[in-house]
């Protein structure tokens, strides 16, 4: 079953790539100067390591039923307490690190409204979305706080061989996937997402799992707000993150995880978040029209979904029909 | 015996799963007015077969004719269409709407292209006062206990003026008036012609109301047979293709008891209002409590209030003792080594994703917490050791929880709690919904457990199976505890008399 639901954004993938090679031979080139290695792969990496890092957060919340949709404004939160803290010391270190407590808190308000006041998640988190932003703004009073600090710089735009951003995110997937898979913790997070009730009864600590979860989002989120404003060492309070749990969710979905709880795949959602980031690199390459860009996107994601979809993927693969398998589920 | 052609006629009907021959050549035939029954254990095939004809799962060989001519439904819609309507053995039904909207969902009668809510809900009042049922066609489904909403299940059945009704075990969360109101109306529609398919495990409802048994057993037919004709043993013989001792080896263990005063777990005063009035209870190691009543009498109630599922209003419980913590919860219980096995497992009992290995160490698990995973080898371990001791199928601890049949699962939630070595196991209707041959197992699993001085306390609608396996009986009624039986005064008729009248002549507490 897994192996089928990687298959479709594996390919998607694929083919995108494809569609890039064919467009702009070069795309696959790789140079490397100074130590560095740059290219259009490359780019892709970098540009989708904060959509990945907050994806993969968001992969746990989704796994427990859950959604976060505050991580954008966390992520502006982080980029804005860490550069007005920044332009007033110089400190980056101390920044960052009052900046991902501050995520913390935040991780831990939401846990709060949804595993101890028994809040949808969907409405609970949108308290966060909507205020975030004017969290940010406050910190920022209003204004693109730049700053010049070269150990921040690092962090978004840096480079250790590949861009530090992406080893920060492949770090935190693969850390993600010791912890949930090496311990019962994964067990346990598909076990809460599946049948909460059931859970508690067995004496699963659900409560603790869907707070903990929600803490792990808004950390991913922060990190990824550092990456996003390091990058233009700029904290943006209204367009830094702007829409990106829509890609993370996105991600997730196509990494064949269900927004229904239960059973997720980190392999999807990294295969999820390199579409999504290849998708937005393709628009440029082919010379997509602008205004046509997200008209484009649609047509692809609406594609990958449709390949995926319970009744159309098996008449595909000849996998064992799921209706057959969701049949005898509900038995 | 009827000499008519048969309305349904399924030949050579071959269905497979991935990796399982769920039905292997099974012939199948149902007469216009008659009830038929279809027996057989856990993962004979009976919910395939009925799915087979249905529409739900396609066929890999065989031909089903109705009326004669052959048919072959792609989904349950067009069976319905065809007159074919199903009742499930759980509730498919919407909670979250109305009891009239339930019964007529998919054909509300429109007026001016919108639903027309006055006609609905007064003809699904005609079909309620048709079964007998006085209940608000305008309530929400879900504020009414399963069994109401089984009839309303049957109600939206017999709604569509089926030829063929299905029941798929109707009767296995109804009490004994409710059952015979169901069989009233089978009778009735038997009368009008209606052919009718119903699975049970109670071997009595057989001969109580069909006309003829099929028998399957792991995916074959065994036979068919007029009911009149079929003694009780040949018919469980067919279903569970052995011979019967192992029912006989569990016999009634009274008054061998107690070496141990001191109880495991005391109960006092213990209540939560709306649910079960204040009571006392106590249960000791190696004794098997019972807990007798009428459904809705506060049975499971009870138990949970002593797992702390709930949250107790009034009283406290004690284990060797020590006060459990007032808001433990079920943490608290479980650390105290209560453990209990609920009676949906559907719904609070497994999780139906996971496989049967994850299923069976949750509860291990979450007691030793998230970091420490239990080994592999020694949940290898105890998985294999459970699957054979309690003879699950498929032995498969990699199978997904879901798909295997009641019997089965419940067989899986039993391990997860066995796994975790409880002092007191509660089991609400361990045997609910599940064949002879299991049923027998898990009560023979019961009392070898008692032996080993576990402390059990067994819930059952099923009286007989109450009395037969329990040392002491508690008795409910109306969400009060009126008594206590045991030794010879815990019998069938002397239960059956207190449930009925509240009030005895042995021991009455109130």
């Amino acid at each position: 079953m897994t192996r089928t639901r990687l298959l479709w954004p594996a390919l998607a993938l694929v083919a995108l790539l494809l569609l890039n090679l064919i467009v702009e031979p070069s795309f696959f080139e790789l140079r490397l100067q100074d130590g560095h290695l740059f290219g259009s792969l490359v780019d892709i990496l970098r540009n989708g390591a904060p959509t990945l890092l907050i994806a993969l957060g968001m992969t746990l919340v989704i796994a427990t039923r859950g959604i976060d949709l505050s991580v954008g404004a966390v992520a502006a939160i982080a980029g804005a307490v860490t550069c007005t803290y920044i332009a007033s010391t110089g400190d980056a270190l101390t920044a960052m690190a009052l900046a991902l407590g501050v995520c913390v808190v935040l991780g831990l308000w939401n846990g709060f409204l949804v595993a101890v006041l028994g809040i949808q998640p969907i409405i609970a988190t949108l308290v966060l979305m909507t205020a975030g932003r004017g969290i940010a703004m406050l910190l920022t009073e209003g204004q693109i706080v730049t700053v010049d600090n070269p150990l921040f710089r690092q962090v978004g735009a840096g480079f250790l061989f590949l861009p530090i951003a992406i080893l920060i995110s492949l770090a935190a997937l693969v850390a993600v996937a010791l912890v949930t898979r090496r311990t019962a913790l994964g067990m346990l997070i598909e076990s809460v997402g599946v049948n909460p009730e059931a859970s508690r009864l067995a004496g699963v600590r659900s409560r603790t799992i869907i707070w903990t979860v929600y803490v792990f989002a808004a950390l991913c989120s922060g990190v990824a707000g550092l990456m996003i404003s390091s990058n233009v060492s700029a904290a943006d309070a209204n367009s830094a993150g702007l829409w990106i749990e829509m890609d993370a969710i996105l991600a997730v979905v196509i990494g064949g995880t269900l927004l229904t709880g239960g059973r997720y795949s980190l392999t999807g959602t990294l295969l999820g978040a390199l579409t999504i980031q290849t998708l937005t690199t393709t628009v440029y390459t082919i010379g997509v029209p602008p205004e046509v860009t997200l008209v484009f996107k649609a047509g692809v994601v609406i594609i990958v979904c449709l390949l995926q979809a319970p009744r159309v993927a098996p008449a595909l693969t000849r996998a064992p029909q799921p209706r057959q398998v969701e049949e005898a589920m509900a038995r | 015996m009827t000499e008519s052609p048969p309305l349904v006629d399924m030949r050579g009907i071959h269905v497979e799963f991935p990796g399982v021959k769920a039905l292997e050549d099974v012939d199948f035939r149902l007469f216009p007015g008659e009830v038929h029954a279809l027996m057989g254990e856990n993962g004979a095939g009976k919910s395939t077969l009925i799915k087979a004809l249905t529409g739900v799962h396609p066929l890999e060989a065989g031909e089903i004719h109705l009326d004669g001519a052959p048919v072959s439904f792609p989904g349950p819609a067009q069976a319905q269409a065809a007159g074919i309507s199903t009742v499930y053995q759980e509730v498919n039904l919407c909670t979250n709407l109305s009891v009239a909207e339930n019964i007529l969902l998919g054909r509300e009668p429109r007026r001016f292209g919108v639903i027309d809510g006055r006609t609905m809900r007064a003809r699904a009042a005609t079909l309620l006062a048709r079964m007998g049922l006085t209940i608000d066609p305008g309530s929400a489904l879900g504020s009414h206990p399963i069994a109401v909403q089984q009839l309303v299940a049957i109600a939206r059945a017999v709604a569509v003026d089926a030829r063929v009704l299905i029941l798929d075990e109707p009767t296995s969360s109804l009490d004994t008036d409710e059952v015979a109101e169901l069989f009233r109306i089978i009778r009735v529609l038997r009368a009008e012609g209606v052919a009718v398919l119903f699975v049970t495990h109670f071997i009595e409802q057989v001969y109580e109301i069909s006309d003829r048994v099929t028998v399957l057993r792991n995916g074959k037919l065994v036979g068919e047979y007029a009911t009149s004709a079929l003694s009780r043993i040949d018919l469980v013989s067919a279903m569970i293709g052995r011979e019967l001792g192992v029912l006989e080896e569990v016999e009634r263990r009274s008054e061998r008891r107690s070496a141990d005063p001191a109880p495991l777990l005391r109960a006092e005063g213990l209540g939560r209002a709306g649910a079960i009035a204040p009571f006392d209870l106590e249960i000791h190691a190696g004794e098997v409590v019972g807990l007798a009543g009428l459904l809705g009498s506060g049975r499971t109630e009870l138990a949970r209030l002593l797992f702390g599922a709930d949250r107790a209003d009034t009283g406290r419980v004690l284990m060797d003792g020590e006060p459990l913590r007032q808001r433990g919860g079920p943490r608290a219980a479980l650390a105290k080594g209560i453990a209990f096995s609920s009676e949906d497992r559907k719904a609070d009992g497994l999780v139906a994703d996971l496989t049967v290995r994850d299923n069976m160490i949750l509860a291990m698990q979450a007691a030793r917490g998230w970091a420490r995973q239990v080994p592999r080898r020694t949940a290898d371990e105890l998985v294999e050791k459970y699957l054979t001791e309690l003879d699950i199928r498929p032995a498969n601890p990699d199978a997904v929880v879901g798909t295997l049949s009641g019997g089965n699962q419940q067989k899986v939630l039993l391990a997860r709690w066995l796994i975790t070595r409880p002092r007191l196991l509660i089991l609400d209707e361990p045997t609910r919904g599940i064949d002879v041959g299991a049923k027998a197992h898990i009560q023979k699993v019961v009392a070898d457990l008692a032996a080993d001085g576990m402390a059990v306390l067994f819930i059952s609608a099923e009286l007989e199976e109450v009395v037969r396996i329990s040392d002491r009986i508690v008795v409910l009624r109306d969400r009060h505890k009126i008594a206590e039986l045991s030794g010879s005064a815990a019998g069938v008729d002397e239960v059956m008399e207190l449930i009925a009248s509240g009030s005895t002549k042995v021991e009455a507490l109130s």
